[in-house]
């Protein structure tokens, strides 16, 4: 049964459908859809307050939307708690940096494999053969993602103790602990230099091409989304506005419009592109 | 690198690993020296620990501190407040007095029990199956408890918890006369209470049931059952649960984002924590030799809750400290402390009147000077001591950065 399922899979790895959302009076989000091809990575951009925050919440489980359904893989997953999104496979990374300070940086990925473990109360307390080798694949596991992600040797720092570009890569090992089909990263390179922000290009593809998922980035650095993605949908007031590859975006009118004004230059934004 | 914590990580490990059996020696040096030794010393000696240290009393400060673990699992492992968390102790104790004593005149039921001659009406169920039922019974009170309070953050959930704390002994007060049915005879309360059987160790010489008088053997068996408390905590700290409190403790948010069901996994931390709290109450009311409703009064949540802040919240040991401690203070040190001083000084002063006064300061003196407790988690110890690194990023300070 699971051969067939797996060979009639579809394509995508995440899709919305005619999302809306109101809050009270006000609509953050209308009739938006979305599609994550299998493996790919897509961005997902806008100026401030156009929604971007509001419809990621609707994808993870934290707001039910008002109107369409959210599906992850085939499964319908509107307005499922976020634990049990998470657990199914998407996975995400926090804007402002959410750790688990006082616990060590395996201890941080190692909470992420809690849906994968099955030991509980009794189990633990009597440290059964089967918890004890649960315990040691899981930590396995996360000093193989530690160290995929290139934090190693610091498995055994508080997180609250690691440097900030090693925080966002805990963050991403974090994330992938869930072994997810979809890899959700929010503004990852926030407070990075040029330099920084180059070498994390390589390194979303690195773990797209490695892990075989699919990643969905909010981002503002206009450099970092036009040469990562390979797909880019724009959002303002809530609205789909523009989606397509990077060239399609770089010369669409109503994005040019939407992030510089009507009477905004071209150059303005091209300047933001280079 | 740069930081100390590997290193740190590593020893605090090893040391937990040999704590254990340092605890089991003592509690065995402690038990050979009342039993065997105390006796054939010099009077002096005798009175100095008649009065310092009576074994009712010590055996007092186990039941307390068994407690005071049980609220740590809920407290300081997961980062819960609860307030009323005297309302297992008293449904643990209950439990008790229900299934091990001759309350209950309409039915003869002896299960391996230890009833005393000429009391053989009423429900006589064997103390060592009465610790796991009392348990069982309180986590599963826990659970009906937790499950609509802890929807609820941090404050409300504090006073949700405290209300329930105030609820079940009242319900213990109230409930001499449902419907004519007598749950648990009023403020009168439930006594006598069986003693403890000790089945097969009766063949070393040991009394077959220890009653009131037995204490230095009913030392042995509190102090079995804090080293199983003890031993619950430290193993359940390190495995998938005890990880998934810490998370729940450190950010609710992530912790959900990241797979960790909240509910469910702050119900078994309430769980667990009850049943530790059953099988303190179980205990308590056979040290006491029976229940009254009176003995579980919402100030002793409070200094439940004192113990587990004032050892350090979250580390085993630093709670028992904290508990023996105050609990010493509380029962012994400071009313023999008052008889001293009026003998001395010839004065009419009643000390242990003063308890919360000085427990007061006490806690102040603490949070001024040694927030963190007195023997804190590694990881506390980190916040209060030692600065974040971001922070000395944002002053300039110089740390080299993981090659990429």
């Amino acid at each position: 049964m699971s051969a067939i399922t797996e060979e009639a899979a579809p394509p995508l790895s995440m899709h919305a459908d005619g999302i809306t959302i109101r809050f009270g009076g006000l609509t953050a989000v209308r009739d938006v859809s979305f599609t994550i091809p299998r493996e790919s990575i897509v961005s997902l951009i806008g100026p401030n307050g156009a929604g971007k925050t509001t419809f990621f919440n609707v994808l993870t489980g934290l707001y039910k939307p008002t109107l369409g359904r959210v599906y992850l893989g085939e499964r319908d997953v509107t307005g499922v708690t976020p634990h049990r999104i998470a657990s199914m496979g998407l996975a995400r990374t926090f804007q402002n940096i959410r750790l688990f300070n006082l616990m060590t940086a395996e201890e941080n990925v190692l909470v992420a494999m809690h849906s994968h473990m099955k030991s509980g109360v009794f189990r633990t307390v009597l440290r059964t053969g089967q918890q004890r080798r649960e315990e040691r694949e899981g930590r396995e596991f996360a000093r193989e993602l530690l160290d995929f992600v290139g934090i190693g040797k610091v498995w055994d720092d508080y997180a609250r103790n690691l440097s900030y570009g090693d925080q966002r890569r805990l963050e991403v090992a974090r994330a992938l602990a869930l072994r997810p089909q979809v890899l959700l990263l929010d503004e990852p390179t926030a407070g990075m230099n040029p330099q920084e922000s180059a070498r994390f290009v390589d390194f979303v593809h690195r773990v797209r091409d490695e892990q075989k998922i699919s990643i969905l980035l909010i981002e503002h650095d206009m450099s970092v989304v036009m040469r990562v993605s390979e797909r880019i949908t724009v959002l303002d007031r809530g609205e789909k506005i523009a989606e397509g590859g990077p060239a399609d975006i770089r010369n669409d009118q109503r994005v040019v419009e939407a992030y510089l004004g009507k009477t905004g230059t071209e150059g303005g934004y091209r300047r933001d592109d280079q | 690198m740069s930081t100390a914590a590997p290193g740190r990580t590593r020893s605090s490990m090893a040391r937990l690993k040999s704590l254990p059996a340092f605890f089991i020696l003592l509690a065995v040096v402690v038990f050979v020296f009342y039993q065997f030794v105390l006796g054939g010393l010099v009077s002096p000696v005798q009175d100095f620990f008649d009065s310092w240290f009576p074994l009712t009393s010590v055996n007092q400060c186990l039941i307390w501190a068994m407690l005071a673990v049980g609220l740590n699992i809920v407290v300081g492992y997961a980062g819960l407040l609860d307030l009323g968390y005297v309302a297992f102790w008293a449904i643990g104790g209950y439990v008790a007095a229900w299934i091990m004593s001759p309350f209950f005149q309409q039915w003869k039921i002896n299960i391996f029990g230890s009833a005393a001659p000429g009391l053989e009406q009423g429900i006589h169920i064997n103390f060592w199956l009465v610790l796991p039922l009392g348990a069982a019974f309180c986590a599963l009170w826990g659970v009906l408890i937790g499950a609509p309070t802890l929807r609820l953050k941090s404050d409300y959930l504090a006073l949700v918890t405290l209300g329930f704390g105030e609820i079940i002994p009242e319900v213990f007060r109230n409930a001499g006369d449902i419907n004519g049915f007598n749950l648990t005879n009023g403020a009168k309360g439930i006594d006598p209470i069986d003693a403890i059987p000790t089945g097969p160790f009766a063949l070393l010489g040991i009394p077959g049931n220890l009653g009131a008088f037995d204490n230095t053997y009913k030392f042995i068996v509190y102090a079995l059952l804090l080293a199983f408390a003890i031993f619950v905590s430290l193993r359940i700290r390190v495995g998938r649960l005890g990880r998934a409190w810490l998370a729940i403790r450190e950010d609710e948010l992530a912790a959900s984002m990241m797979g960790v069901p909240l509910m469910q996994t702050k119900l078994a931390s309430y769980a667990v924590g009850a049943a530790l709290g059953g099988m303190g109450g179980v205990a308590y009311a056979t040290l006491t030799g029976g229940v009254i409703p009176d003995s579980f009064q919402f100030s002793n949540s409070i200094i439940l809750l004192a113990m587990v802040v004032l050892g350090g919240m979250g580390n085993v040991w630093g709670v028992l400290l904290g508990a023996l401690i105050l609990e010493w203070i509380n029962a012994v040190g400071l009313p023999q402390f008052g008889t001293s001083f009026n003998n001395t000084f010839s004065t009419d002063i009643n000390f242990p009147s003063y308890n919360f006064l000085i427990f007061g300061l006490l806690l102040i003196l603490m949070m001024l000077f040694r927030r963190e407790g007195l023997l804190p988690e590694t990881r506390t110890r980190q916040v209060l001591q030692a600065p974040e690194r971001g922070e000395l990023e944002s002053v300039g300070a110089d740390l080299e950065e993981t090659p990429v």
